[in-house]
């Protein structure tokens, strides 16, 4: 078992008297794809918005492992995205609607850009280790809108491009900030069978092109069961399984969490 | 004709320094949506900064109009700078995620406190100055016996203000910076995610918009030769009618409403009454409250449901 890229520990999550998170450990490696699954409400958005820097966890640790070790649940917002490095994306897409879709990708690099720039407003006059900066920073951009099929759409607003192309776009955002840990929340939703089975494609490459660890919430089980390496299954907020796909598909207390107790079950 | 070319000089002039005031309350507003009412009074400090530095240069015996008025210009900017950081500091940031008044109400306080502040340092008393740096001018045309007349001041002004304005143009579209403010003002959650340091863009924008009000405080100064402490009051209100004018949150939009104040409040003074003049800019900020609550070129804001 080699090395955990993100390790959750005694994860629990209180609003009030609800517990959406009870003591909900697991790992995922890095260079593959983790999916966390589970009937609606089993508390898997609220695990990434522990690990996102949105909440702070009632209890717990998160570690995630780079050039060093972060714990996540002690950083500040931007610095989980900044120094930890973790990019994510969204249910409801959150792309930066009046910006075009290139402006999109360029905003995730600033980092990069502002470092070259030596942190000031002086760079922006035309040093030239900042103009090399922002040419590279373009050709990345350039890079991803080829890998998302959006060259063409370069320069138009993101909130006015096709669904599914926004869902790349977001992807391809997230990629921009180089993260370690690429979090994706649903992403197939909504998605036609055609722009799925591209999706699919696009996450095996970063994780086998870019070598990036994928922690993907998914409904859509042909999306899981495909492309997934490990699986975790939340219901309630507790973790009732975890594995491989396909010993997770044929767990029983799986299977129950998705369809529920047979009655004939019950009396045998 | 004579007549109305001069006053439309004088308005363009005006309407410079309206807008450049007008950039900051839009800016920031454009942010973190709120409205910045101590910005007026930043202008004020500007321009009393600038009366400093003018007198400072004469002690120095710099007499060369061009180099004080650089000289001043980026001492006032960067005084202004620092006050606006720390205004952002100390009294908007702890209120960030507070419900919706307590920062303009703490933006209110701070405008008594910065005016009552330069009353007791400067005294209440108005104080001439900077009026004799750039002056003389030329004759545009004469007709009717009347003679049009462009001042080297005006034209400073005029030139001053499109140089900045255009600057600003470039640096919020083209520039990293620019990219990272107009992020957070869209999805500030989303940016933070992204790595964006809200904190910083936002003080920074605090900072530009304070540093552009300096300037309209220099060219203030200069145009009128006289500040008092109050100026920052009326000023600031007729700068935030002409952001509300133009589309509060839209940067074109705060120069485009910075001109049309000038023209209405010089035109109104050069043909009806010069006593009513502020009535008329005011009316105007109902009216465009009432039929176009978003402004000539703002967005309609959708109510999410």
């Amino acid at each position: 078992m080699s090395v955990p890229l993100i390790a959750v520990e005694h994860l629990t999550m209180r609003f009030g008297g609800l517990v959406a998170v009870d003591d909900v450990s697991f790992t995922a490696r890095p260079r593959e794809i983790t999916a966390i699954i589970g009937p609606n409400g089993a508390g898997k958005t609220t695990v990434f918005n522990c690990i996102t820097g949105f909440y702070k966890p009632t209890v717990g640790r998160l570690t995630l492992r780079g050039d060093k070790e972060y714990l996540l649940e002690r950083m500040l917002g931007h610095e989980i995205g900044q120094r930890a490095r973790v990019a994510r994306t969204f249910q409801n897409i959150r792309l930066f609607p009046g910006m075009t879709a290139l402006e999109n990708l360029m905003v995730a690099q600033h980092n990069k850009l502002m470092r070259a720039s030596g942190m000031s407003v002086f760079g922006l006059l035309g040093l030239k280790r900042f103009r090399i900066a922002e040419a590279d920073a373009v050709e990345i951009a350039r890079r991803w809108l080829e890998r998302i099929d959006l060259v063409a759409d370069a320069d138009r607003p993101a909130g006015e491009l096709p669904y599914g192309a926004q869902r790349r776009l977001e992807i391809a955002r997230a990629m921009c900030t180089e993260p370690r840990l690429l979090c994706l929340d649903e992403p197939a939703a909504g998605l036609n069978p055609r722009e799925s089975a591209e999706l699919n494609n696009l996450l095996v490459s970063i994780r086998d092109e870019d070598g990036v660890g994928v922690l993907l919430i998914e409904h859509d089980m042909s999306v899981v069961m495909k492309i997934s390496d490990h699986v975790v299954v939340l219901d309630y907020g507790r973790k009732i399984a975890e594995g491989a796909p396909a010993a997770v598909r044929d767990d029983p207390a799986v299977i129950q969490a998705y369809l529920g107790t047979d009655d004939e079950a019950l009396d045998a | 004709m004579a007549y109305f070319s001069q006053q439309l000089i004088n308005a363009i002039t005006l309407g410079a320094i309206y807008g450049l005031i007008a950039i900051g309350y839009t800016m920031v507003y454009g942010i973190i949506g709120m409205i910045n009412f101590a910005h007026g009074d930043i202008f004020m400090i500007g321009a009393f900064i600038s009366l400093i530095g003018f007198l400072i240069c004469a002690a120095l015996g710099i007499n060369s109009a061009p180099l004080a008025i650089v000289l001043v210009l980026l001492m006032a900017m960067a005084f202004t700078a620092v006050y606006g950081w720390a205004i952002e500091r100390t009294a908007y940031r702890p209120l960030r995620g507070s419900f919706r008044l307590a920062p303009l109400i703490s933006a209110i306080g701070v405008s008594i406190l910065l005016e009552n502040y330069v009353q007791l340092a400067q005294g209440a008393r108005p104080k001439p100055g900077g009026g004799s740096i750039v002056t003389g001018g030329f004759t545009l045309f004469s007709s009717d016996g009347f003679d049009v007349r462009v001042t080297w001041l005006q034209i400073v002004i005029v030139v001053v203000t499109v140089v900045l304005m255009a600057g600003f143009t470039w640096l919020i579209a083209s520039t990293s910076l620019g990219r990272r403010q107009r992020a957070c003002e869209q999805d500030m959650k989303m940016a933070s995610l992204l790595g964006v340091n809200v904190d910083r863009t936002i003080s920074l924008t605090f900072v530009m918009g304070a540093a552009l009000a300096a300037v309209a405080g220099m060219l203030f100064l200069m145009y009128y030769g006289v500040v008092d402490f109050f100026i920052g009051f009326l000023a600031g209100i007729k700068a935030f009618t002409a952001a509300v004018l133009g589309g509060i949150g839209s940067l074109p939009g705060a120069m485009l409403g910075g001109l049309a104040i000038g023209l209405i409040e010089v035109f109104w003074a050069g043909y009806f009454s010069s006593e009513y003049k502020d009535v008329a800019v005011f009316a105007i900020l109902v009216l465009v409250l009432i039929f176009r609550p978003s402004g000539l070129l703002g967005k309609p804001e959708i109510e999410k449901v």
